[in-house]
């Protein structure tokens, strides 16, 4: 066998390049750069970077062979020998993933609030409580690794998605979940309960890839290659037995639903989302929930897309019990951000919804409609302005010096606090897809392609499983509003700038989303369709 | 560049809304009164400007994937249904000027003024939309305002809040599915487009689909009327709100249940709507007789009118899915002399429960001799619910009666029995409250008749179904067109009137 060099298009693949030389700068920054200038160093740096990588995307931004007009495409967007694939849909989600990072790496740099600490423990390295971690407070450390780290994941996640080739999957998948096992163990106040997250969602994690990597060898077994051309082509002419291809499908489906939250994989969202610092929990509920959503739409429409009628009803089946077990469950739950997890969970299935349609231009979209993925884009995106923006407003609820995320803390809030009270509301409203908000508009257009798929039952089953969800909202918001203001109840800090930001972006994008969609959908909806060498 | 006249005239209440939100305390009543007042001046203008030949319609694209666009249009029915919110938020705001001041209450009264102004606005874009999308939107975005209108200022649990919630988003979310079956069928028609005048026409197919999205909607639009059994969460919402915002509940936003099953069930699905008609009619009965049971034997006044509300809705519906001209005619009209008289019985009734302490109608008695004036109005506002001649509600009632006994005189024959029992429950009502013996505890309590705030809020009101009674030509003349319209494209016929022994 002899060694061919890859063929990498720079240019195309600079989005990513330039996040993950960013990552590595950040390395060298914590290395080269004194203490005192470092921190605003690296948030320079973290912040910068998202913000070129944007600009690169929307500069090339149908540069490549994409478009509903022409979906079979020459394979123009294949960087680095084929194994990455940059089409519209990448694009599409590189836009909001790097969109989403950059807000959540802001809210990573406020200070203002944790009267001038970051919601980072000062040292990780120390035992909590101990005389050292004490010491590191009051001296004024901070990590400031969780800006490269958060970069690292980012890249990792802009690969996932751009992918063609089932071990760039996996190596994506690690690279970009390794630095949120650390981010998530990184919590300033009560330690344990991060320390606890970070295993849990370690050991998990590690053995969801390890069920994925198992699905990789069934597929590669299969089909005698790693790409999704190959695995692709394999499924039109087989010539192995299906039930390897089935095992394969189902063990990688199962790694793909663990890292998005679907059950019967969710038990490490609530544990995770309510240990880790909240601005990591905030990037995690919504840049790992794109990126997993995104993978699994490539590697199901385009790699096993041929298998669609196998794996629909399998498919449906997963969103109809998510959406009831996230719904039913935070009913229950007397933590806001265990409330904001399992609404996450609830969120996956809302998602899976019009996945299942899988309308598509290979499934006889029209030019003028909106398509599965175009929707499943416009969803994740109304869906990630609130839950940010919400989580930005979680760290604002404190008690002696503390975040308080209790629901009873937050008894009476939004009445002592009007203006933040209806912040949070809108969010709320947004989250419980209520109209005048994005997350309306993000229904709609979802279960619309959901029953252009032919798939009107799961519409119905999803409305109805919509309104259960409606009072995981309105729980919080009745508990704001019309419990009388305790003892218990937090205040609310002035935000510094960061959270400022985060919270003024997150309230323009779910109203804007929610009152003007039609430049957005357009938008997205001109690069949802996935170069494919063969249709369904 | 024409003028948005609607939007304008949508968007002036919320502008409001927004100002006494960032106004300080005292100044944000003031704010929405003007603001109102600004709306109220501004709708003459609008009609003015209609009559004189302006073009009022705007369409922008909005979302043009599904074929939903911004648009905005004022046919009979929207004109009546505007001019008749207009006139009762100013109205509301005089009669509820104190809500909210002493730290009553869970909100401020700067909230309450606002989300007043909220629903004003939100429910002018409702009756003014000509998209079913934008409809759905602002129907679904009134319930977020009123939410908190009922739940924040009488220091009860909430629960009639959150049971006015839920059965409003209930309707919405399964409404929400009629839109989407809507949005679908229209874009495999080819050319997707939402506006109700195309949905008309858009030859819908008659299958079990159609039926189930036709379904979808009357639901939706029988919990918010509301109609019996859909019905429950009106009473404890009303016994739970402060009499203003009772009465904007009953008179504003319940209407656009009834408003709603025009423009859309009789408008896009008359088909389906002449299938369900046998169980719809049968429904209203239930509704007119059970509303009126419950009145008469309701110890609470809020609720006592809440449920005459269910009665009167079992009439406009049936005037509706009679479907003759003068039962639509009378139903059109019916949806604002009801706003008019039982805002006027919810507020001068809100009155006197302020003054008591107590809604309970057992601890009342003998308040004419008190209050006169309180007295006197109690006894207008609920003939005019009633229906009595010379009131604006005698005319509609009179036309839904006459329209429906020309298609269904079996079931006007019943109906007609449901005005004695009104009857029944306004006199009886009054007879409890105002007449015998002054007990000492109302003596104690009530000491003075309506001031001069409170006789300016219910004197227009008054004034309003009086001069419709003598004087209905001009509203009918407005929504005679509309019905003629509807008529149309539901493809009916008024019966032809045969004439026994006739010559």
């Amino acid at each position: 066998m002899t060694f061919v060099a890859p063929s990498i298009d720079y240019l195309r693949l600079a989005p990513f390049l330039i996040i993950l030389g960013a990552a590595c700068l950040g390395i060298l920054v914590e290395a080269f750069v004194p203490r005192k200038p470092r921190f605003i160093t690296q948030i320079i740096v973290a912040v910068l970077a998202p913000l070129a990588a944007i600009g690169v995307t929307v500069w090339q931004w149908g540069s490549v062979g994409q478009g509903l007009a022409d979906p079979h495409a020459s394979a123009s967007g294949k960087v680095v020998s084929g194994t990455v694939l940059i089409d519209g849909p990448t694009q599409g989600f590189w836009i909001i993933l790097l969109a989403f990072g950059l807000i959540s790496v802001i809210l990573f740099a406020e200070r203002h609030v944790h009267s001038g600490a970051t919601a980072f423990t000062p040292m990780a390295a120390a035992i909590p409580g101990s005389t050292l971690e004490t010491e590191a407070a009051d001296a004024g450390r901070a990590h400031s690794e969780v800006f490269p780290l958060a970069l690292f994941s980012l890249s990792g996640m802009m690969l996932f998605v751009a992918a063609d080739d089932l071990l760039v999957l996996f190596v994506a998948l690690e690279i970009l979940s390794l630095p949120l096992y650390v981010l998530s163990g990184l919590a300033r106040h009560r330690r344990m309960v991060s320390g606890e997250a970070a295993l849990k969602y370690f050991l998990l994690g590690a053995a969801a890839s390890a069920i994925f990597l198992f699905g990789v060898t069934m597929l590669f077994g299969y089909s005698g290659g790693f790409g999704y051309e190959a695995v692709a082509a394999a499924v039109q002419s087989p010539t192995q037995s299906d039930s390897l291809m089935l095992a394969g499908l189902g063990l990688l489906a199962v790694g793909l639903l663990f890292k998005m939250g679907a059950v019967p994989f969710h038990s490490w969202v609530p544990d995770v989302y309510q240990g880790a610092p909240t601005p990591v929990t905030a990037f995690m509920s919504v840049c790992t929930k794109v990126a997993a959503v995104a993978g699994f739409l490539r590697l199901f429409y385009v790699c096993l897309g041929g298998m669609r009628w196998t794996w629909q009803p399998l498919v449906a089946g997963v969103a109809i019990l998510t959406m009831v077990v996230g719904a039913i469950i935070a009913i229950n739950q007397s933590d806001v951000k265990r409330v904001l997890a399992y609404s996450s969970v609830a969120h996956a299935g809302f998602v899976l919804v019009p996945f299942v349609g899988a309308y598509t231009v290979q499934t006889g979209l029209k030019t003028w409609q909106m398509s599965s993925v175009g929707s499943i884009m416009f969803y994740l995106a109304a869906y990630g302005f609130a839950t940010v923006g919400a989580f930005a407003l979680v760290t604002l609820v404190r008690s002696q010096g503390r975040e308080v995320t209790a629901l009873s803390a937050w008894s009476g809030i939004g009445r002592r606090h009007p203006w933040m009270g209806v912040t949070m509301l809108i969010f709320l409203l947004s989250l419980a897809g209520i109209p005048l908000t994005g997350g309306f508009v993000g229904k709609l257009v979802a279960f619309i392609a959901a029953w252009e798929g032919g798939y009107w039952w799961l519409t119905l089953v999803a409305v109805a499983l919509s309104l259960v969800a409606v009072f995981i909202y309105f729980r919080v918001i009745q508990v704001m509003f019309f419990r009388e203001p305790t003892a218990e109840t937090g205040t609310v800090e002035t935000p510094g700038a960061a959270t400022w930001i985060v919270v003024v972006v997150c309230l323009v994008g779910t109203l804007g989303l929610g009152l003007v969609p039609g430049p957005v959908t357009e938008v997205l909806n001109q690069v949802s369709a996935f170069l494919m060498a063969a249709g369904f | 560049m024409i003028f948005p006249y609607l939007t304008v005239l949508a968007g002036l209440p919320l502008l409001g809304a927004l100002i006494a939100a960032m106004s300080k305390a005292k100044a944000a009543r003031v704010v929405a009164l003007v603001f109102s007042l600004l709306t109220l001046v501004y709708t003459g203008v609008v009609i003015w400007a209609s009559k004189s030949g302006e073009a009022i319609y705007e369409s922008f694209e909005w979302l043009p994937m599904i074929g939903a666009t911004y648009s905005l249009d004022m046919d009979g029915m929207g004109l009546v249904m505007v001019a008749m919110t207009v006139l009762l938020v100013p109205v509301v705001l005089i009669a509820e000027w104190k809500t909210g001041l002493g730290g009553k209450g869970r909100f401020s009264s700067k909230a309450f003024v606002a989300l007043v102004l909220l629903v004003e606005s939100f429910s002018l874009f409702c009756f003014l939309s000509v998209d079913l999308v934008l409809f759905y939107i602002f129907f679904e975005a009134t319930l977020i305002p009123m939410f908190f209108l009922i739940g924040g200022w009488t220091g009860k649990k909430g629960k009639g809040a959150i049971k006015f919630l839920l059965f409003g988003l209930a309707g919405g979310l399964i409404m929400l599915f009629g839109v989407i079956g809507t949005a679908v069928l229209s874009s495999r028609s080819g050319a997707p487009s939402l506006l109700f005048s195309d949905l008309a026409n858009a030859g819908l197919p008659g299958n079990t689909v159609t039926k189930v999205i036709f379904l979808s909607f009357f639901i939706a639009f029988a919990l918010k009327a509301p109609m019996v059994p859909g019905h429950i969460w009106l009473p404890d919402a009303a016994q739970e709100s402060t009499p203003g915002g009772a009465a904007l509940m009953v008179g504003i936003l319940d209407k656009l249940g009834t408003f709603g099953m025009i423009r859309v069930c009789i408008g896009i699905f008359p088909g389906e709507s002449a299938w369900a008609t046998p169980v719809i009619l049968i429904l209203a009965l239930v509704s007119i007789f059970y509303g009126a049971f419950a009145a008469i034997g309701s110890k609470n006044l809020m609720r006592l009118v809440a449920y005459t509300s269910i009665s009167h809705f079992g009439f406009m519906v049936l005037g509706i899915f009679a479907l003759t001209s003068a039962s639509l005619t009378g139903s059109i009209f019916y949806m604002v002399n009801h706003a008019l008289s039982t805002g006027a019985l919810y507020l001068v009734i809100g009155y006197v429960i302020a003054r008591r302490g107590s809604a309970d109608i057992g601890d009342f008695g003998g308040l004419a001799k008190i209050a006169p004036l309180a007295a006197g109005f109690t006894l207008v506002a609920g003939l005019a619910s009633c229906a009595l001649p010379g009131t604006s509600s005698f005319v509609s009632e009179f036309m839904v009666m006459s329209g429906t006994w020309s298609r269904y005189p079996w079931i006007a024959g019943i109906a007609a029995l449901g005005v004695v029992f009104a009857a029944v429950y306004i006199l009886w009502t009054y007879q409890r409250m105002y007449t015998g013996p002054v007990p000492d505890e109302v003596a104690e309590h009530v000491k003075n008749d309506l001031t001069w705030r409170e006789r300016v809020a219910l004197i227009p009101l008054v004034l309003a179904f009086l001069v419709l009674g003598f004087w209905p030509q001009p509203a009918l003349d407005e929504i005679a067109p509309t019905t003629d319209a509807y008529m149309v494209s539901a493809s009916a016929t008024d019966p032809a009137v045969e004439i026994e022994g006739g010559r």
